[in-house]
């Protein structure tokens, strides 16, 4: 059971951001992928949550033997996807709480209501889990929120949701040290043999949190390398230079 | 909605026809303040587009005035169905409530008048109040356009409110007054008065409905709030007239000293709804607090029209306007901060948010600001958009379709006013309101 991304070709306004990329994301494991700004890592991200301005020109996705791309970005959430935002966005007038609940209620089936009191028990535990203060509850989503608190946010409604793959983009970026530390104990907390994760990020560090099974380097569209955890350290060592230039020659 | 009555009614529109007084009903003075209210109201033109205040207005519409005549008197049976229809709060959440059909009053629940308290029907208080009522009727000159509309209210209305809270008096819970327009073509002027003696409490609201929702009915009403030092207005004006209908609402707020009000419209129905509201800060520490939400769809149109006049020096005010616009709906805002000369240390702040729901649908905004003092914090802005794609995206990617994200947005936008009223049973039951309207349209 995997997410099998296969030659994958992406644009959008007819510029080609991934060009010919494959990579598969079992059950169980955690991968992570690292490259330099502007490589595509959050592109891919976005259009394998369903993002309607990228236009995927070839190859497939299938997630447990399912056609992703058939689906709409909801219905892939739904499926089991969940994408930590890079930059999650701001939503007025609806309170965090209610954002989730619609989020869970959209998940049962017709006719069904979500029950609030067990909700409100879950959310409350999973918000003492990553430290979150409750007044997040009643706040507009993300409105206000600073740059690591909009961070933490993701992964609450990453543990509320439960999702089978969980893509995390840039998740580390604007974490204070306390917070990537709580945050990455969230995540490593919802590791398991049903839940498959890809960490974007920049920062060896996060590695040493959240401990990756493999590493993918990515550059101009494509992985380039793939390794173990160690790969993460010579990057970090030796930048991304040394790798085009291996793959050039 | 255009011309909608047969041309032998022509003659008695209520811009033709002079009011039936009934000379045995009301004492002298109000009948000959109505009379003379007539004759200027009959003196002046109807509005025209090169007016100011009617730019961006919908000048079909206000020649349409001349389509309504006065209101017949509704059976018994009528009365008691709308009576029976007239169940917004529970009883528990309300200290009064009043209806009325046509104008009369047809139901009549409210507090003892104990203690210097005065709460009546406007046509109970011309007779028994008579003085007290004089001191404060109407002597708010409407200024934003429809003085023509005020005089025609001032020379027919027999129905509302008269609300005098003395000193000290706090009334917690809400008087609920429910005005009904029944018949098509007719028109009913509700008016409400409101009066707080120092350091008084009270919350009203008002509710405009037709008896019908085939029926085409005009509401043309006077709201004056009229708020003594310390004391403290809470007010809404919750319009769902048929959608054919036609409303005229003309408010005012005084502000005394440290006086605080808070007041609020919300539309949901009528073809055309053109408000205009008023707040004069004229004490030390006085606050108005003026909110609106509409949602208008189909080919709805609300006309805001505002204004926040400064006069004294440490006044506040602050007007936060949304409007969500469905299909080929429309809004037009109009807004005006003035910051008279001696007014310093104001803080005014003026807001006017448009959603736009669909391509078809037409929001314009003229904020304004005119400031004439030193030390002064004003603010005004106004913005128009749709929901964005990221937003929808944002939702879609946690699995909730793209048509509740919509509705969750929409609602959220409105939410936010309907808080500001810090009155959680009236904010439950307006979001009620709201929802209502956007599941008819779902
Ligand atoms: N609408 C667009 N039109 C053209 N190019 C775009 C558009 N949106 C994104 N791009 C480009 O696609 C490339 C990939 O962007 P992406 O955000 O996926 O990079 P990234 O690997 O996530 O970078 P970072 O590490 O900085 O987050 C960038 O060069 C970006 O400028
Ligand atoms: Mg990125």
């Amino acid at each position: 059971m995997s997410i099998d991304i296969r030659d994958l070709h992406a644009r959008i306004d007819d510029q080609e951001i991934i060009k010919g990329l494959n990579l598969t994301l079992p059950k169980g494991e955690v991968h992570a992928i690292m490259g330099p700004n502007g490589s595509g890592k959050s592109t891919l991200a976005k259009v394998l949550s369903g993002h309607e301005d990228y236009e995927v020109t070839n190859g497939s996705v299938s997630m447990d033997g399912e056609d992703l791309l058939e689906l709409e970005a909801d219905e892939r959430s739904r499926a089991g996807l969940f994408l930590a935002f890079q930059y999650p966005h701001e939503i007025p007038g609806v309170s965090n709480a209610n954002f989730i609940r619609a989020a869970l209620q959209a998940r049962l089936p017709e006719g069904e209501e979500l029950d609030a009191v067990g909700f409100y028990k879950e959310l409350y535990a999973a918000m003492d889990a990553l430290e979150m203060d409750r007044k997040f509850t009643g706040r507009a989503v993300n409105e206000g929120f600073s740059g690591g608190e909009k961070k933490r946010n993701e992964i609450l409604q990453m543990a509320m949701l439960k999702p089978v793959y969980a893509i995390l983009d840039e998740t580390d970026s604007g974490l204070d040290i306390d917070a990537l530390r709580i945050v990455s104990k969230g995540v490593n907390a919802m590791r398991s043999q049903d839940r498959g994760i890809l960490v974007i990020t920049h920062y060896q560090r996060l590695l040493d949190y959240i401990v990756p099974d493999h590493v993918h380097v990515m550059k101009d569209g494509k992985i380039i390398r793939s390794g173990d955890k160690n790969l993460a350290l010579e990057l970090e060592e030796r930048g991304y230079d040394w790798l085009s230039e291996e793959s050039a020659a | 909605m255009g011309v909608i009555v047969e041309a032998e009614n022509k003659s008695s529109s209520i811009l033709e026809e002079a009011p039936a007084w009934d000379a045995s009903e009301f004492p002298d003075w109000y009948r000959e303040m109505q009379e003379s209210a007539w004759e200027a109201a009959r003196a002046l033109p109807l509005p025209r587009a090169k007016n100011e205040p009617w730019r961006f207005a919908n000048l079909k519409q206000v020649a349409a005035v001349g389509d309504y005549v006065a209101a017949p008197p509704v059976d018994e049976e009528t009365a008691r169905e709308l009576v029976a229809r007239s169940r917004m709060l529970d009883t528990s959440e309300h200290r009064g409530k009043l209806v009325f059909a046509n104008e009369t009053l047809v139901h009549d629940e409210r507090p003892d008048e104990d203690g210097g308290l005065i709460c009546a029907s406007l046509a109970e208080a011309v007779t028994t109040h008579g003085q007290r009522l004089q001191e404060y009727f109407m002597t708010q000159e409407a200024t934003l356009g429809s003085e023509k509309f005020a005089l025609l209210h001032k020379s027919r209305t027999r129905s509302g409110l008269f609300l005098y809270v003395p000193a000290g008096m706090e009334l917690t819970l809400p008087i609920e007054v429910y005005h009904y327009v029944a018949g098509h073509c007719a028109s009913i002027f509700p008016h409400t008065l409101i009066v707080t003696g120092e350091n008084a409490k009270v919350t009203v609201v008002d509710y405009y409905q037709s008896a019908s929702e085939d029926e085409a009915g005009l509401s043309c009403g006077v709201v004056d709030l009229v708020a003594g030092q310390g004391s403290q207005i809470r007010y809404v004006a919750c319009q769902n007239l048929s959608t054919r209908s036609a409303n005229i609402h003309i408010s005012s707020t005084l502000a005394s000293a440290d006086a605080d009000v808070k007041s609020l419209q919300l539309q949901l129905g009528s073809a055309w709804s053109r408000t205009e509201s008023v707040s004069h800060l004229s004490g030390k520490g006085a606050n108005s607090d003026m909110l609106s939400v509409a949602v208008p769809a189909a080919g709805q149109e609300v006309d805001q029209r505002t204004l926040q006049h400064h006069a004294e020096a440490h006044t506040t005010s602050d007007l936060l306007y949304k409007n969500a616009l469905s299909d080929r709906s429309r809004s037009v805002f109009a807004g005006l901060i003035m910051v008279d000369e001696g007014a310093h240390y104001t803080d005014a702040y003026q807001t006017c948010r448009n959603l736009l729901l669909s391509d078809d649908a037409e929001a314009n905004a003229m904020p304004g600001l005119e400031i004439n003092a030193d030390q002064v914090k004003c603010s005004h802005g106004s913005t128009s958009g749709p929901i964005t794609d990221e937003e929808i995206f944002y939702f879609k990617a946690r699995g909730i379709p793209a048509e509740t994200a919509k509705q969750l947005i929409t609602f959220g936008f409105t939410a936010e006013v309907l808080a500001k009223l810090e009155q959680p049973a009236i904010e439950a039951l307006l979001s009620r309101l709201v929802e209502a309207k956007f599941e008819k349209l779902a």
